[in-house]
């Protein structure tokens, strides 16, 4: 990855310079950006499951409404994500076969169960917020057709947390009870949601920001994210997992209990507590409607 | 991940492959159609904008594909679908002669109306003439 040609890409990527499909990239950039973008489009695909279960069970019409819209939302990113994969050279049915075999990544945060509806609300609200942090940091992606879909990605990811948070706060209004709903679900999503920006790797060690495919380190979107939705959450009264959690006034940095990075790894490799029963609903899903693009694809011949 | 590609995957990679080097291939992806590019107009009054694209059988699916994929959420008043291989592209535009005539860099007037001012007898009256 030292010659000329490669150089001379890697400045211009670091200078804020952007790239078109069409445009040359070398070999180790376009596989990483496979990679990443591939794994975006997974975690669109995985994140409805959770979401799904409680289509049935929502409380009310106007929610049960809402959350199918939210989930009609992320089918739709990940259909817009494959497609920019597949101008990179992966066809769509590869990362769906690669995604079922177990052999493709999906954010952590999809390989945990949804219990309650106070799920759902810090689902929406939490991790939909976490998800923008890093969403919003693609909008400078160096891959300027991925940057562009992810306006239109953020733009829908504003309703979404909106929606999460009233959610919350109708819970966080309503009966002892309900109040506990969310404060259990918090107490259990903590973890996955410190997990869910990956591990502090200095930014100049990590290739996704070497080449700029993200614009910001794994630690400053954890302390953006921090920044903005502790006080939040605190401010109903929630009590956050984490005796240690506090921000340095000197520093202006939060200073938390160090997850156990080796959790985050065993939970995206397929073993989180929801990976295996994600997957087999994935792959049977694949199975059943498998005839319905036998049938779409008759008629192109 | 992209060394395990077959060959006639890695053909995919290549969608921007100048058109004589394959129109068919550089549209098709394989065992799902064309590419139909998709343009949108987000308002009455603004140009048509490109947005992304998508992949169909024909033009039916595309525009179904499109319709769901672009102006679910009523972001768009009104979509174009074009195939790919229908989309001319100019991408240069030498300049050896540096025509700066054209350009309104091209032109100082700055001190050339200072000494007409001057001539004239009018720099107190000029905006900004206090120097």
């Amino acid at each position: 990855m030292t010659d000329t040609r490669t150089k001379e890409f890697l400045e211009y990527v670091q200078a804020g310079g952007q790239v078109e499909t069409g445009d040359w990239m070398p070999d180790e950039y376009r596989a990483r950006l496979i990679k990443f973008i591939e794994m975006h489009g997974n975690s669109e695909l995985m994140g409805v499951l959770p979401e799904r279960d409680w289509i049935l069970r929502a409380p009310t019409l106007q929610r049960k409404l809402a959350l199918t819209a939210k989930i009609q939302d992320e089918v739709g990113h990940a259909q817009l994500i494959y497609r920019v994969v597949e101008d990179l050279g992966k066809p769509r049915s590869a990362c769906l076969d690669d995604l079922v075999a177990g052999k493709a990544k999906f954010h952590n945060v999809f390989h945990y169960p949804t219990r309650t509806w106070g799920d759902v609300g810090v689902i929406a609200w939490l991790v939909d917020a976490a998800a923008i942090v890093s969403q919003k940091a693609l909008l400078k992606c160096s891959y300027a057709p991925y940057a562009r879909i992810m306006k239109k990605i953020c733009w829908e990811e504003s309703f979404h947390i909106l929606h999460g948070r009233d959610v919350i706060l109708a819970l966080v209004t309503g009966t002892d009870e309900q109040f506990g709903l969310v404060q259990e679900a918090l107490d259990r999503w903590w973890e996955p949601l410190m997990h869910f920006h990956g591990n502090p790797i200095p930014p100049d060690e990590d290739p996704m920001f070497v080449w700029r495919i993200k614009s910001q380190g794994n630690e400053d979107a954890r302390q953006q994210f921090l920044d903005g939705y502790v006080p939040q959450i605190r401010e109903l009264g929630l009590e956050i997992p984490d005796p240690a959690l506090r921000k340095d006034e000197e520093t202006g940095t939060w200073l938390y209990t160090e997850p156990d990075w080796e959790k985050l790894r065993a939970v995206v490799t397929g073993h989180g507590p929801a990976s295996a029963e994600r997957l087999a609903f994935r792959r049977l899903s694949r199975e059943h409607v498998a005839w319905v693009e036998r049938v779409v694809l008759a008629e192109a011949a | 991940m992209l060394d395990a590609r077959a060959p006639e995957e890695s053909a995919a990679s290549e969608p921007s492959a100048p058109p004589e080097a394959g129109s068919a291939r550089r549209e098709a992806v394989r065992g799902q159609g064309r590419i139909f590019e998709v343009f949108r107009r987000e308002r009455k009054g603004q140009p048509f904008q490109h947005a992304g694209s998508v992949t169909a059988p024909n033009e039916r699916f595309a525009e179904i594909y499109a319709r769901e994929q672009y102006g679910r959420r009523q972001e768009s008043v009104a979509l174009w679908l074009v195939p790919r291989g229908s989309v001319s592209e100019i991408d240069e535009f030498p300049d050896e002669f540096e025509m700066k005539y054209r350009r309104v860099d091209g032109y100082s007037i700055k001190a050339r109306l200072h000494e007409a001012r001057e001539r004239a007898g009018t720099l107190g009256m000029a905006p900004g003439a206090a120097e």
